[in-house]
């Protein structure tokens, strides 16, 4: 674990934290879900963070996708130090930087995957939010379940439609809190599969939070963490042809 | 996000709840009906009060005693004698032949009851000169006027207004007939015709005396002098230029003030539209007086779209949550939530002024003391009430819409 220069120079980090700390304030009980984590993530790497419940995985989370402020400590995406931005920035940020994959997929029931695809786009104010949208849920495999509903679709397949709403902005990388957590086995495994294909093909970094070892199995890259602290941090050959 | 989009979305939004939505629009619905309604039933109110005044004739100055406000009817007096004026005011302004003055009729009124057979009727009786019916438009329907003749001789004649002649002769033809009146048997002359309403009191409802029978047998009224008193004196001008009536109006103020010996006016000259404005603005009061009753209904409709809203924000955090993590900004949600609200108020401000208008235009038959209410639908209560239920929809939406657009994204993701 270092805070210093990346070695291979080449790029920046797509994450860079420092001494990040998160305290939550129950009553007069201090929580310390995260206390001084500081680690880099490459760009196109595919990580997994592992650890306990409780052990400060989705604070952790939220803070790398800008949904939650670190008590301190400090974040750099892309480069860019996200200290004090305003929440208008903050908000350009999540819509433009980073797709989240959440673990009880956070569809809108009233609307169908295309429209769900469509969402960020919105946001962005991009014209060819269609054509774009489309595309993403061809990539996740649903071309023909488009003008489904969510309540029209298995989990599995409300989780793709979240995935490609993910991917659908071009992120700088896709942040993803146990997204098989609410799945059977074979499902999960297609979506592990999914998830380290878009990694492997389209280089897209990619964070995991797991507590599945054969979830973990499939990255380059765990992050163990035990009580608001890093326990390790391996990084591995891809074992691209393991499963 | 774009304006299209954000309609898009709000559209979407309120078909996913049919009932409440529709019942909320109801709310509004209601209000700017009533809202509409009731200011076009005052407006109408205004414009009928106005043609009847126009329609007991035109280019008329009145003269009253005493000095009256000029937004009211109240009697002011100047002098602890009570102001006067009389028929000899009357025949001076008459005889003093002021350009622009083409005839004069001095009135005064009395009440008194009238018997035929079994049948008696309270009314106002006018004392009036044969002048009157073409001062005030208002001739006989069948029979004969009062003449000359009738008031040197001070006769007992009559001449009865269309509501007196069917209560007391229902069926018969009063002319010629006899009514008593002050235990004194009158011939009746005339029926008058139908006047149809007039302001305070209709004329249908009025009988007509010679002025001279009226003083000697039926109500004496004299001043020390011994002159006789009239209630009004009213006078047709040539035209009713500016002109004209300021001419008129100066000339008569200084024969009376010189023939009265006071320096300030101790009577009253007003013109018709004098009486229209005054009158104006009492119907005014009402009118606005009845929006804002139904104004209340606006205000309570409003806080029904408060309440809807807020049970929606509450209801959504968690699509509120979502949307910000796929970068929606404040503002976003803020539009969003206060477009749905608009489009409630807008709703039920459109459906509410058709319903207002076709009230106001439908409620004309109804009939209202007697007298047929027409509504009068003007383009300003509706432009009105729909740039108020804009305003009311962002009033009312804007606190529930920014509480949804502050937020927290994490939070409102969190919330079950
Ligand atoms: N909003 C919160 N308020 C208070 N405590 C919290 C909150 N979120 C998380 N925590 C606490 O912080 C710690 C880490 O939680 P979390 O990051 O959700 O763990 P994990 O995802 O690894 O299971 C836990 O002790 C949890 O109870
Ligand atoms: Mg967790």
């Amino acid at each position: 674990m270092d805070g210093g220069p990346q070695e291979n120079g080449d790029s920046t980090p797509v994450v860079r934290v420092e001494d990040l700390v998160k305290t939550y304030h129950m009553g007069s009980i201090d929580v310390h879900a995260l206390r001084g984590v500081s680690f880099d993530i490459d760009k196109g790497e595919m990580v997994a963070i592992m650890g306990h419940s409780g052990s400060g995985k989705s604070t952790l989370l939220n803070l790398l996708g800008c949904l939650d402020a670190p008590t301190e400590g400090s974040y750099f995406l892309d480069g860019e130090l996200v200290g004090d931005l305003s929440d208008d920035a903050l908000a350009a940020i999540r819509n433009r930087k980073i797709g989240f994959v959440f673990q009880s997929f956070n569809l809108l029931a009233r609307m169908s995957a295309l429209e769900q695809v469509e969402m960020p786009l919105l946001y962005a104010r991009d014209r060819q939010r269609r054509q774009r949208a489309e595309e993403a849920l061809a990539v996740v495999g649903l071309e023909d379940r488009m003008h489904h509903k969510p309540s029209e679709l298995s989990g599995g397949q409300q989780q793709r439609v979240a995935i490609a709403r993910a991917l659908v902005g071009n992120p700088s990388m896709v942040l993803a809190d146990e997204p098989t957590g609410n799945l059977d086995t074979a499902t999960a495994n297609e979506i592990m599969e999914l998830l380290v294909l878009l990694n492997q093909e389209r280089g897209i970094t990619t964070l995991i939070v797991t507590h599945e070892a054969d979830v973990a199995a499939r990255t380059q890259r765990v992050i163990r963490m035990v009580d608001g602290a890093i326990a390790g941090d391996d990084r591995t050959a891809r074992e691209s042809s393991a499963v | 996000m774009s304006l299209a989009d954000g309609v898009r979305l709000a559209f979407r939004a309120l078909a996913a709840n049919k009932l409440r939505t529709s019942l909320t629009v109801l709310g509004m619905v209601i209000g700017v009906a009533a809202v509409i309604a009731l200011m076009s039933l005052g407006a109408g109110a205004q414009a009928s009060i106005e043609a009847n005044i126009r329609g007991t004739g035109s280019n008329l100055l009145f003269i009253s005693p005493g000095v009256q406000s000029a937004t009211g009817g109240r009697f002011v007096d100047v002098s602890a004698t009570s102001p006067t004026l009389t028929f000899e005011d009357a025949e001076a302004i008459r005889e003093a032949t002021i350009p622009g003055i083409v005839d004069i009729a001095p009135t005064r009124n009395t009440n008194a009851s009238l018997v035929a057979g079994g049948n008696a009727f309270s009314t106002q009786i006018i004392g009036v000169t044969p002048s009157y019916a073409e001062v005030r438009t208002f001739q006989p329907q069948v029979g004969r006027f009062i003449s000359d003749d009738d008031l040197r001789r001070r006769a007992r004649v009559i001449a009865l207004g269309q509501t007196i002649a069917t209560e007391l002769f229902p069926g018969q033809n009063p002319i010629g007939a006899t009514v008593r009146l002050n235990n004194q048997t009158f011939t009746v002359i005339a029926v008058m015709e139908e006047s149809g309403q007039a302001t305070f009191q209709s004329r249908d409802n009025q009988a007509l005396v010679p002025l001279t029978t009226l003083q000697t047998r039926i109500s004496p009224s004299r001043t020390l002098a011994g002159d006789d008193i009239v209630s009004e004196i009213s006078v047709t001008l040539a035209d009713e230029d500016e002109a004209t009536i300021e001419a008129v109006t100066n000339e008569v103020s200084a024969l009376l003030r010189l023939r009265h010996d006071v320096t300030e006016d101790d009577f009253t000259i007003r013109t018709q539209q004098d009486i229209i404005e005054a009158l104006g603005e009492v119907t005014g009061t009402l009118t606005l007086f009845l929006g804002a009753i139904a104004g209340i209904s606006l205000l309570v409709g409003g806080i029904g779209i408060m309440n809807i809203m807020l049970v929606s924000v509450t209801e959504r955090t968690r699509e509120i949550g979502i949307r910000k993590a796929i970068g929606a900004r404040r503002r976003d949600i803020l539009v969003q939530f206060l477009i749905e609200a608009v489009l409630v108020s807008l709703g039920g401000g459109i459906a509410g002024a058709v319903i207002g208008g076709l009230l106001a235009t439908y409620m004309g038959g109804v009939s209202f003391g007697g007298r047929a209410l027409e509504g009068h639908l003007t383009p300003e209560p509706v432009v009105l009430a729909l740039a108020v239920s804009v305003a009311i929809g962002l009033v009312f939406g804007i606190y529930p819409a920014n509480r949804a657009a502050r937020l927290r994204p994490i939070e409102a993701l969190r919330y079950e």
